[in-house]
């Protein structure tokens, strides 16, 4: 029903999209992946309509919808055939409440009255949000949130869903919900979805026919086994098949567990696990600590304790209060009740400069640091205002993310790199104690592996440990990257240990390699290691 | 039964508009006291608990000002009038030329009265109007403008929910930025605002044309059929017809402009006007989910104000020592005048209950 021909755009040197070739038939859940900043919101925004009127840039090819070119129409004479859900959907809402938003599109279109009413409340049940219906839309979680803004859409009848990574916001269980509903449209309403997607492992299942947007602007359409076969970028189980030369490639954790039997004999015992690398005295230690917004607690009693060397992880859905623990590890939010210790003193007495020097937070929006026009500057301010050596910014981050252009602007980096430039200006104060909050958003499997094994390193440093504690949804950078587990549920810890021993035990946090392979074994990389040793045996 | 619902925002600013022009048909402090009265008793038992709901106490606080300052002006400004001198402040000499005006000095209960009368006159109009806001939901009233200005009250009601947005957007960037330092030394303070600054403008820029292109991806802006010939003649139409009613209006106050300037041009433009939006909304291809209708309570609530308006302009016409009593004789009240000002308490009987968060959830749990 749509279909992309010839489609070229470009802003000023090199195309972003070369010669692209797109069909989408009707009920077809076509998955759109690809390595960070290679054009796929671009891509979507094409199909969509926003491009180049919302971006600038030259396009050029056609895009035909039910044969009928429509590549001169902008997205709102698209928009009965044709939704689209951007990727932060709380910009998107117009009103505010949930039951107008998921009106105002079918009013646009000038749909009658009672056609309305009744489109809303199937809606409303579709996606199982009916007792969501008078509420503010601010006050929403995430996963609600993203419902929300796909019901919005649906309300209109598109015959097409263009989604721009619906989950990359959310916990694993509200991804999951938000990945059923698109699958139970394509199955029962027939409509056709194209979604982006960074976290493949969780929509590839659900694909039809993924599209992997290269580098250089061309694409590799096909099924999904086949084209993940060499592709750059690649979920965990993926990974694991092309490591034991499964063929076809295991797309479900279903799947490669048939074949894991074979693997897990060669592989034997999993790797005993690593003795606590936490060294020294306890940075951070927080006893019972209770943090109330007003009258709302948001932190009932957590206890929690981290040593330098030690990455600890921090998981639990939208809303547990990951966000309000780092703030009041920080500082800034003071203990209702309890008692929190960083470095052996109370960090919400300490003056804002002090506190730097204890606690480096990046948060959830890196972009809020930077305010200056060039990288160099950014880096001279942080050493200035840390009274530290002129440079040591700019080390920093030629050590976390080598090769930055000193003169860009800090806006045109790549959501990992500007994440690089945020952490290396807070650790410029050279603090202890590193906390960061959902640093995986927006960013790809390769650049989540270089992050991971970046906060290994920073923890580790032999010139000065750090303890570092990431507020993260991503089981799969978890197993990676941390050493600790520590779960929160509506404010209380439910489970801390070792991550070996955290995600054995609910299932929900499992990362892939461990749901295929049995407990012990986390990552591929443990995979590759053990295979590597006995092959030298 | 009264079930709980929105009842039309346009009632309640009809009855708001009718209580003000009663308030502002008298000085009578009787009359005032119960038009307030009235007015407070029917926000307190008809109001929702939303946010705009709680801004009558805001528009109290601004009433009481008025009156103060009313009566501060008239000590500063009064004098020259005979009558019980209450206290006498030194006078301050004025030059010859500002004759008349007379700084301090005498201070007589009269001028206390006549002070006092009118700053009540004039906050029980502005509590009146506040009472309208705090009852009518501002948002269903941008949606019951008629439908050619459909995309002015949408933008309108985007702007306003723009406003917490940036609260929330400045509130975040003020945290992140003391997780570093900023600039030191002198002009810390000018330096330190641009580092909120740009941030903050970089977020609502990136959040206006996200909502931008979020609405245009909704159809917002939909032309349809709509010929770029027939939008301009439209267009061309509404606004002949709002110069016109403008110049009419001009011409109706100004007693020395042509007569045939004022009434004609005034009824004219207004008729060019209406028939510019009645093609512009005939046209429109856009419907309204869930509109609010006029039923009887929306009605009897309207028609309430609308009579204690009517009354009292009949008050002040017939029985003008009852609507203005002067400050001479103690203020007295007709039958007729009472009744005028009570009938607009009836909201507090006909209209629907006021939608609540409790409301709403005992109707979920049953």
């Amino acid at each position: 029903m749509m279909e992309l021909r010839e489609i070229t755009f470009r802003y000023d040197g090199d195309p972003v999209l070369d010669r692209i070739d797109l069909t989408i038939d009707n009920g077809e859940l076509v998955v759109l992946a690809g390595p960070t900043g290679v054009g796929k919101s671009t891509l979507l925004g094409v199909v969509a309509g926003l491009v180049p009127s919302y971006t600038g840039g030259t396009l050029t090819g056609d895009v035909l919808l039910d044969g009928v070119s429509v590549v001169h129409k902008p997205a709102r004479e698209r928009a009965h055939a044709v939704g689209y859900v951007g990727q932060n959907p709380a910009a998107w809402f117009v009103t505010d409440t949930v039951e107008e938003e998921l009106a105002f599109g079918m009013e646009q279109l000038g749909l009658p009255a009672p056609t309305m009413r009744r489109r809303v409340e199937e809606t409303l049940d579709l996606l199982g949000i009916a007792d969501l219906r008078d509420r503010d839309l601010r006050t929403l979680s995430g996963g609600q949130q993203q419902r929300v803004a796909i019901g919005a859409v649906l309300t209109a009848h598109p015959r097409l869903l263009v989604l721009d990574e619906p989950t990359s916001a959310l916990d694993p269980t509200a991804a999951e919900d938000v990945l059923a509903t698109l699958t139970r449209l394509v199955h029962d309403l027939g409509v056709s979805v194209l979604v982006a997607e960074h976290r493949l492992e969780r929509v590839v299942p659900f694909a039809d026919r993924l599209c992997l947007l290269n580098g250089d602007g061309t694409i590799d359409v096909g099924d999904p086994a086949d084209v993940l076969r060499d592709a750059p970028i690649a979920p965990p189980i993926v990974e694991l098949g092309r490591l034991a030369g499964w063929y076809p490639l295991p797309l479900t954790v279903r799947d490669a567990r048939r074949k894991a039997p074979a693997l897990r004999e060669r592989l034997g015992e999993p790797p005993a696990p690593t003795a606590p690398a936490g060294r020294g005295d306890a940075l951070v230690d927080v006893r019972r600590l209770v943090v109330a917004h007003g009258r709302t607690p948001a932190l009932r009693g957590v206890d929690l304790t981290l040593r330098p060397g030690t990455v600890t992880a921090l998981m639990g859905r939208n809303g547990a209060g990951k966000s309000t623990l780092l703030w009041a590890l920080q500082g800034r939010h003071a203990p209702t009740g309890g008692n929190v210790q960083v470095g052996g003193r109370a960090p919400s007495s300490l003056k804002p400069e002090q506190r730097r020097a204890t606690t480096g937070l990046v948060p959830q929006s890196p972009a809020d640091l930077l305010y200056l026009e060039t990288v160099a500057e950014e880096c001279a301010a942080a050493d200035a205002s840390a009274r530290q050596a002129p440079g040591t910014c700019a080390g920093l981050l030629e050590r976390l993310a080598p090769g930055i252009d000193p003169d860009r602007h800090p806006r045109d980096l790549s959501e990992g790199q500007r994440l690089a430039l945020a952490v290396a200006i807070v650790l410029t104060a050279r603090p202890p104690v590193l906390l960061l909050d959902e640093p995986t958003r927006g960013l790809d499997y390769p650049a989540k592996h270089a992050l991971a094994g970046l906060l290994r390193d920073l923890a580790a440093d032999p010139e000065q440990p750090r303890a570092v504690l990431v507020a993260t949804h991503d089981v799969e950078f978890v197993a990676q990257a941390a050493d600790e587990l520590v779960v929160l549920a509506e404010g209380e810890i439910v489970s801390a240990g070792p991550v070996a021993q955290g995600v054995a035990e609910s299932p929900a946090f499992a990362p892939q390699v461990t749901k295929v392979l049995g407990p012990g074994w986390l990552s591929v990389d443990a995979v590759a290691d053990a295979l590597t040793r006995e092959a030298a045996r | 039964m009264r079930l709980p619902r929105d009842l039309h925002p346009v009632a309640w600013w009809a009855w708001a508009v009718g209580l003000a022009v009663a308030a502002s048909c008298t000085t009578n402090p009787i009359l005032l006291l119960v038009l307030l009265g009235v007015v407070a008793l029917v926000v307190v038992s008809c109001r929702s608990d939303q946010p705009w709901a709680r801004s009558f106490r805001l528009y109290l606080w601004l009433g009481a000002v008025v009156l103060v300052v009313r009566i501060l002006f008239r000590i500063l400004l009064g004098g020259d009038v005979p009558g019980h001198v209450l206290f006498t402040l030194p006078e301050i000499p004025l030059p010859r030329f500002a004759a008349g005006i007379s700084l301090l000095g005498a201070f007589t209960r009269e001028e206390l009265l006549a002070a006092t009368y009118e700053g009540l006159r004039l906050a029980t109009l502005l509590i009146a109007v506040g009472g309208a806001n705090a009852l009518a939901n501002p948002k269903r009233l941008m949606k019951s403008l008629p439908p050619a200005l459909y995309e002015i009250g949408t933008a309108m009601t985007v702007a306003i929910s723009v406003v917490p947005q940036l609260a929330d957007s400045a509130r975040r960037v003020r945290a992140a930025q003391q997780l570093r330092g900023g600039p030191e030394g002198r002009f810390r303070r000018i330096r330190g605002v641009r580092r909120l600054l740009v941030p903050i403008l970089e977020d609502s820029f990136d959040r206006s044309l996200a909502l931008a292109a979020g609405m245009d991806a909704r159809g917002y802006g939909r032309t349809g059929e709509l010929t770029a010939a027939q939008r301009r003649s439209t267009g061309g139409l509404i606004i002949a017809g709002l110069l016109g009613v403008c110049v009419g209006v001009y011409a109706f106050l100004d007693s020395s402009a042509p007569r045939i300037l004022a009434l004609p041009m005034l009824v004219l433009g207004m008729a060019t006007a209406l028939v510019g939006f009645a093609l512009a909304g005939r046209r429109v291809g856009r419907t309204r989910y869930r509109p609010d209708r006029w039923q009887l309570p929306e009605i009897l609530v309207a028609a309430s104000g609308i009579a204690a308006g009517a009354g009292m302009w009949a008050v002040q016409r017939w029985e003008p020592l009852v609507a203005h009593p002067g400050v001479l004789v103690a203020p007295g009240v007709s039958l007729f005048a009472v009744a005028a000002a009570l009938v607009a308490v009836l909201p507090v009987w006909v209209a629907p209950l006021p939608l609540t968060v409790q409301r709403r959830e005992a109707v979920l749990a049953s």
